[in-house]
């Protein structure tokens, strides 16, 4: 059980997942100083989505086809919902109190969690998702699921992705001058409004992916399954530094690691068997947070922040 | 003397608080113009809201013979209305040269996109120098005229620069003078906007002095040189 390759192993994968989901809370910080904290919904009803997708096909449709239908229905879902948001309940916001933003997030969590339930009334109780059926790989020792192949492969590919459209593209360059100056960025020709649009787009269809990959892993997906997730995909967003996208990643890879180890080692330390195992294993995340942020406020891979106006 | 830009009766205001009170003004094509005026009177504010920045609360602004009243800012630039803002707002974190191409954000004619980043790095050889560079680690100068290069790339009709010698040496200073002379030889239109009046005015076609949201005075820039009210509060005579 408490074998160190396998528990990195398991570490990083989990901390894949809340880096995915980190990234749409930082892409949105980095372009309009927000924290959207109905993030953590914006991926559950990814996973919705995608159910919605799976129920709709026919029973036996090969994975190889549903799992792209479905990533695709979820990656939709979210996008629409995220863009929603942004333009009915944050753009009236841009300018007001801080306060305000971040009440409407509360309540449109409330709204979605609720919207979810008049589609599947029974969503509070897991729904059964697909899983990719097959014995686990076994590789130099370590057992890996099938199902968490998805997210190996997705993970890196679509931070792959990511760093070329930001670095490389017209519409990168842009979202990066918004985020750096986004007066200056208007006067050069840029439209920041839809620079956020594309931000919020974005960070939901990350969130839609890892939603897929959870559904995934865990076999089911639920109405609250954003809200402890979207609380870990936040600590992992400042801690890699919020505003920056490889932050995010890193950030997500710290939390697992530290949670996976956490799992399978401290209740080994002499005198702390009882801070030990799976039910201790989100306090540690938030230890971390907090060890991290009084060391280097700004995050692992933050910039300061002192000259924001 | 054609008019590129005309300003009629311009109101600006910061919530209740009005700090441009109704000014009117032109710029001439081809000519320097400037607004001076002391820390307050208004003279930012009348740039950020000509960029669509800020949205004037009266007046109107015609610009090439288009009236800007509800033009969105991003739209601004590619009607030919450049600004180079207070504080140079150079963006930090990209390369002088990824700075320069921002510039041209609007411009699909990639062939004179990189002649004009040659045109800035002539005008300004320490930028082509340091091109790869971020352009957070330049010097106050050197961001100003990485300001004034950016905002040359979009070709514009008329330039507008905001405090161009703001907390620079007066090397540094003289420097960013000889070049708005040399655009200006070259034909671009400016709008300058300085605290430095000396400087300003002895190289402006027209002159506007602002107090605290109000043009009091105009005339050529050499009128207002010798103006004897314009000395004593600007140039530190008595
Ligand atoms: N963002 C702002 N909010 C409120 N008042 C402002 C703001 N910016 C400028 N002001 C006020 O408007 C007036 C004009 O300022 P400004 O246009 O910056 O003057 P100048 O550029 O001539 O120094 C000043 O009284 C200033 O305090
Ligand atoms: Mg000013």
């Amino acid at each position: 059980m408490h074998e160190l390759p396998q528990q990195l192993a398991n570490g990083l994968i989990l901390g894949a997942l809340y880096g995915l989901v980190a990234i749409g809370y930082t892409m949105v910080y980095g372009i309009v100083q927000l924290i959207n904290f109905a993030h953590g919904e914006i991926f559950m009803v990814g996973g919705f989505g995608a159910l919605t997708a799976f129920l709709a096909l026919p029973g036996g449709t090969s994975l190889w086809i549903a799992i792209p239908l479905m990533l695709l229905a979820g990656i939709l879902v979210s996008t629409l919902v995220a863009v929603g948001a942004e333009r009915f309940a944050y753009r009236p916001l841009r300018g007001a109190p801080r306060l305000a933003p971040l009440i409407t997030a509360i309540g449109l969590s409330i709204v979605l969690q609720q919207l979810v339930f008049s589609f599947y009334p029974d969503a509070k109780k897991a729904r059964v998702f697909p899983k990719i059926p097959g014995d686990p790989f076994e590789l130099a020792g370590i057992t890996i699921q099938r199902s968490d192949i998805f997210l190996i492969i997705a993970a890196p590919l679509c931070m792959m992705i990511l760093g070329w459209f930001v670095a490389k593209t017209r519409s990168g360059r842009a979202m990066q001058a918004t985020s750096q100056d986004p007066d200056t960025a208007k006067l050069m020709g840029i439209d920041t409004d839809r620079i956020i649009v594309m931000a919020f787009a974005i960070g939901a269809a990350f969130a839609a992916v890892a939603a897929v990959a959870y559904g995934l892993r865990t076999g089911q997906v639920d109405s609250r399954m954003g809200i402890l997730l979207g609380l870990k995909a936040f600590t992992a967003a400042v801690l890699g530094g919020i505003g920056n996208i490889y932050g995010a990643m890193l950030g997500g890879l710290a939390l697992g690691l530290t949670e996976g180890l956490a799992t399978g080692y401290i209740q080994h330390v002499p005198g702390m068997d009882l801070f030990g195992g799976a039910a201790w294993k989100d306090v540690w995340a938030f230890v971390l947070l907090i060890v991290v942020l009084l060391v280097r406020p700004q995050g692992l891979l933050g910039e300061r922040v002192a000259d924001r106006a | 003397m054609t008019a590129l830009l005309e300003v009629k009766d311009l109101r600006v205001a910061y919530g209740k608080i009005e700090a441009v009170k109704g000014i009117s003004f032109t710029v001439n094509q081809g000519e320097v113009t400037t607004l001076i005026g002391t820390n307050g009177a208004g003279k930012t504010t009348t740039l950020r809201t000509l960029s669509g920045l800020l949205k004037p609360t009266g007046g109107t602004v015609t610009f090439d013979g288009q009236p800007l009243g509800t033009v969105p800012a991003h739209k601004i630039v590619s009607l030919g209305l450049a600004h180079s803002p207070e504080g140079r707002h150079i963006f930090p974190r990209m390369t002088i040269e990824e700075n320069l191409l921002l510039g041209a954000f609007l411009r699909k004619d990639t062939a004179g996109i990189a002649e004009d980043v040659e045109r800035a790095y002539t005008l300004f050889p320490i930028l082509g120098e340091r091109r790869k560079q971020a352009a957070g680690t330049l010097s106050g100068g050197e961001q100003q005229m990485l300001a004034m290069g950016r905002a040359l790339m979009s070709r514009p009709k008329l330039l507008m620069l905001d405090e161009p010698s703001m907390g620079l040496s007066p090397l540094m200073m003289q420097k960013i003078m000889a070049t708005i002379v040399e655009l200006k030889a070259a034909g671009t239109t400016i709008l300058l906007v300085e605290q430095n009046a000396q400087a300003a005015l002895s190289l402006s076609d027209q002159g506007y002095v602002m107090e605290t949201g109000r043009i009091v005075l105009t005339g050529t820039g050499r009128d207002l040189l010798g103006n004897d009210s314009v000395r004593k509060a600007y140039l530190g005579e008595d």
